[in-house]
């Protein structure tokens, strides 16, 4: 019955030319006068009539432009129409102005589209709507919103048209609807009802309190209260998240190093190149998909892993065989080598791809967060890094410990004379390693392309940290690396709201001179006799 | 007559070097070889990411003055060196161009430290430099033309706008920077603007992020549980590579444009062509020129760089902005400079460019300042669009004169002009 009474509301809508709208009543649009053109979006959201939402939706889009005449205009698919009847009109794209739409506007178009798609049959759109209502009360709106919770059958919907409506009872009702608004508000936890909130009980310039009823304010102190307490949980949640997160990006960076390094013993300085080169193989898959697979796009990343891993695996053993082979043993003339040839890398790159960084984009997937609690937004792109930098970890165990390659990694690395004498092939598994090294690098440029830049300096940027790492876990233990890697985040990222991110990194950096003094193994010592040293 | 004119250099430059800026030399002027010119940008290093794009644009614009007959007869002739964003190497490289290479004017620099560097160099051997980027002021010298913003013409119509209703009227204001010269000076100088607007300290938060910084999950937190306090802008002067990080952590933590705006003072479209702009839809860049501005100047402009790209086979983005356009009118002001003093010498092209105009890509009429050396220009107020170009939601009604010495540092009340 409702239904049926809807549809006739909205046939008759459709019907009565009172409803037409006339390029006179959306003159304000390309006028100077900001407050009329918010005015006339809010009149729009509350006519309630199909052409209003398409022109509405027309202005988040930013597809309705004015013609030299002063006529809107709207693009629908590929031809321009009068944007207040619809009639297509003829018009040369040169001559046309953008109608401007700032994050006002746009806050308002929002809520007034908001208010028209409330009673859409598709629940998704319904659940935007109300939540888009719950963040920004709009007075006007509140019969609409009042009449949507009374047909709602979902409840998730109901309950945040319910919090849109306490929103805005909050100022206007009175002090027993005020007190049931901020009872209903009080399980809310987004940063702009705590505002709100705040705002009835805070003395302003005079000293007066919005908030006139002593028993509504007490009952907001208390609602006040029981948000803080789950934001302070929220907190440290989000503290311990973004540790183990920077933790897994640090591990990653620092994972190639610990095997060219920390098992071979080469200082390579061109360690943040392999990063690169593997960031770099990102940005050129990324760019065949979009070429010739532009369906798959979202799966670019997939794809990109055995090529940043190859590419880096490549140069890798390439710079092996040709110079890093004959410096072993003499760490000061490998570390100036490979400093050499990391800024042969680099410019390298430049000259082939341009000194500018170049753009890597998010796939779908990776955008976003996941809302855990309140005030606890896990972003998507942290959480695959974590699980890639821990299934990087498992694989580089597993080619250690039970491979072929990993045994004879193991016993050039403890004891080159010896492996040689049985038989081991030490210059080819040289090579092998430094270049699964690289290839790991690689693989880790990969996933420092989906958190930030893509240029020529990447990699300069993540040496120092990488060997802080490598140094800190105890060179040549896998252990230690993990361990330094986690270690490092978790602590900056409770030194850094504290003491701020320029004096966090101090922090750390004196606290590793420090640790390195007392205990120069590391955190995790190499066992057993070393016939090497 | 080689020797002679090797006398005649010398004297300009001795009459230059004491002062004697008055005296000028027609046969100088009058001779057919090329007017060299220096271009000191960084071509590798860290800088080269934004410095090639200038050097790029400045030899068009040569190529440009060249096609159309010159200058006073004479050909321009570039000296391009590459400083390498090495800062002692900018000084050094600055002398080689004066003493050796013998350049009429330089344009050049980006960042601040490496215009100090330079600057003594300048003003000991008494030449011109052409400085086109936006920087915090407090600096003003006799042998310096400054073409971008001071902070009078970007931060504070900035943060204006964003306080106005029109921009969101907010009501604290997070300050978020790299760590160094230009976001320190300028967030000092916001602080003491918006004490005047009577914002109390704890509206008011100042965070600051070493080079580099990758990691902004706690200071994303930090700006979210600030905002909580009521509608809230950011100011990020956050250095150019610090920023992709900065924004995908701002848009996958769930903070939007619409509810907290962030306007950069250092994102302009060359960095935008080089990032995944998704999450940056919406918020907002303060500048003096947008690509998006239309004006036939613009279009000519815009047109002439694309063509200059695909022609040279460069890797530059085919997009313009702020400093490109600066390096532009700054050339060609001092073309229109030197047309006017009829020589080349110093002080007759200084004297000469007090007052010059030029209509710029901007769509507005730029004017030299006659005292102090800055540029007059409009200031406007733009948000990203996702495909890496920018609306322009708000501008000032016409160009506005610098203030390099900020009125909001004490002690500057006495320290106007030259």
């Amino acid at each position: 019955m409702r239904v049926r009474a809807l549809f006739y509301f909205f046939l008759l809508c459709q019907c009565l030319p009172a409803y037409a709208l006339t390029q006179a009543q959306l003159a304000p649009l390309a006028g100077e006068d900001f407050d009329a053109k918010l005015t006339l979006i809010d009149q729009l959201g509350s006519r309630g009539d199909p052409s209003a939402k398409v022109l509405l939706q027309a202005l988040t889009d930013k597809t309705v432009w004015i013609a030299s005449n002063g006529q809107l205009l709207r693009l629908e698919g590929e031809t321009y129409v009068d944007a207040a009847t619809g009639a297509a009109v003829a018009a040369n794209a040169e001559d046309l102005q953008d109608v401007v739409v700032n994050n006002r506007m746009q806050r308002h178009l929002d809520s007034a589209l908001a208010g028209l798609t409330l009673f859409d049959a598709d629940p998704k759109l319904r659940l935007a709507a109300a939540q888009a209502l719950a963040e920004r009360g709009d007075a006007d709106l509140l019969p609409t919103i009042k009449k949507a919770q009374a047909q709602e059958q979902d409840a998730k919907i109901k309950s945040e048209l319910t919090q849109a409506a306490a929103l805005i009872e909050l100022a206007t009702g009175d002090a027993a609807t005020r007190k049931a608004a901020v009872q209903a508000l009080a399980d809310a936890d987004s940063p702009k009802v705590r505002a709100l909130l705040a705002d009835r009980i805070a003395k302003d310039t005079q000293g007066k309190i919005a908030e006139a009823d002593p028993e509504v304010r007490l009952t907001i102190e208390r609602a006040l209260a029981a948000i803080d307490r789950r934001g302070v949980l929220a907190g440290y949640l989000a503290r311990i998240f973004s540790g183990i997160s920077l933790g897994s990006v640090l591990m990653l960076a620092a994972l190639g190093l610990a095997i060219t390094y920390g098992l071979m013993g080469v200082i390579n300085m061109a360690h943040g190149e392999f990063l690169m080169l593997g960031a770099y193989a990102t940005y050129v898959v990324q760019g065949v998909f979009r070429q010739h697979f532009p369906a798959q796009l979202d799966w670019y990343l997939p794809a990109a892993l055995p090529a940043a891993f190859l590419a880096a695996f490549l140069v890798g053993v390439i710079l092996e065989r040709t110079v890093i082979r004959w410096l072993y043993g003499r760490p000061l003339e490998s570390l100036l080598a490979t400093w050499g040839l990391s800024l042969i890398l680099i410019q390298a790159v430049r000259t082939f791809f341009g000194p500018q960084n170049v753009e890597v984009a998010n796939p779908a997937w990776m955008s976003g967060g996941w809302e855990v609690i309140p005030n606890l937004i896990l972003p998507y792109n942290r959480m695959v890094i974590i699980g890639f930098a821990l299934a990087v970890l498992v694989a580089v165990w597993l080619i250690l410990t039970r491979t072929r390659l990993g045994l004879f990694v193991r016993g050039v690395t403890q004891n080159r004379k010896m492996a040689d004498c049985l038989g081991v092939p030490t210059s080819r598994v040289d090579t092998l390693t430094f270049g699964l090294g690289a290839g790991i690098a690689g693989l880790g440029g990969v996933a420092l392309s989906q958190i930030g830049n893509v240029g020529p300096e990447l990699g300069q940027a993540y040496i120092v940290d990488s060997f802080m790492v490598v140094v800190l876990g105890g060179v040549g233990q896998l252990a230690g690396t993990v361990a330094g890697g986690f270690g490092l985040g978790v602590v900056n990222k409770f030194l850094e709201p504290w003491i701020g991110a320029v004096l966090a990194k101090i922090a750390v950096l004196i606290f590793i001179i420090a640790f390195i003094q007392k205990r120069p193994q590391g955190l995790f010592a190499m066992k057993g006799r070393q016939a090497d040293n | 007559m080689t020797q002679r004119r090797e006398f005649l250099k010398r004297l300009g430059v001795l009459s230059a070097a004491t002062g004697l800026s008055t005296l000028s030399i027609p046969a100088f002027a009058a001779s057919k070889d090329p007017i060299k010119v220096g271009v000191l940008h960084s071509l590798s290093g860290t800088m080269a990411i934004s410095e090639t794009a200038l050097k790029d644009v400045a030899l068009m614009t040569f190529a440009e003055i060249n096609a159309a007959g010159g200058l006073l007869g004479r050909m321009i002739e570039p000296v391009v060196v590459d400083p390498a964003s090495n800062w002692p190497l900018f000084a050094e490289k600055a002398r080689q161009l004066i003493t050796k290479d013998k350049v009429a004017v330089t344009f050049g620099c980006w960042t601040s430290v490496s215009r100090k560097s330079v600057l003594p160099v300048y003003e000991e051997l008494n030449s011109l430099l052409f400085y086109p980027v936006q920087y915090e002021g407090e600096e003003l010298s006799q042998n310096v033309f400054y073409t971008g913003a001071a902070p009078n013409q970007q931060a504070i119509p900035a943060v204006e706008y964003l306080l106005s209703a029109e921009g969101g009227g907010a009501k604290r204001v997070f300050l978020l920077g790299t760590d160094y010269v230009y976001p320190r000076t300028t967030n000092k100088i916001l602080r003491a603007f918006l004490k005047t607007k009577g914002f109390a300290d704890k509206d008011i938060e100042e965070v600051y992020t070493p080079f580099g910084h990758s990691d902004y999950q706690t200071i994303v937190a930090n700006i979210k549980k600030f905002a909580a306090g009521g509608p809230t802008c950011v100011v990020s002067t956050i250095n150019g590579d610090s920023n992709v990080p900065f924004y995908k952590e701002l848009g996958n933590a769930g903070l939007k444009a619409k509810d907290v705006p962030v306007v950069a003072f250092s994102v302009a479209e060359q960095e935008l062509a080089g990032m995944d702009t998704k999450p940056l839809v919406g918020h907002l860049a303060a500048w003096n020129y947008f690509q998006s501005v239309k004006s036939p100047a613009n279009t000519k402009f815009v047109k002439m760089w694309k063509d200059y790209v695909k022609k040279q086979g460069l890797k530059d983005f085919p997009v313009t902005d702020d400093p490109m356009e600066a390096t532009y009118v700054g050339i060609h002001m001092w073309a229109q400079a030197v047309k006017k003093a009829g020589t080349l010498e110093i002080g007759a092209v200084r004297t000469a460019m007090a007052g010059q105009t030029f209509a710029a890509p901007s769509g507005f009429t730029l004017t030299m300042d006659k005292t102090n050396h800055h540029l007059h220009k409009p200031v406007m107020i733009g948000e990203i669009r996702g495909d890496g170009q920018l609306d322009v939601v708000w501008k000032t009604k016409g160009p506005i004169r610098a203030q390099p010495w900020s009125p909001y540092i004490a002690g500057n009340e006495k320290k106007q002009s030259l």
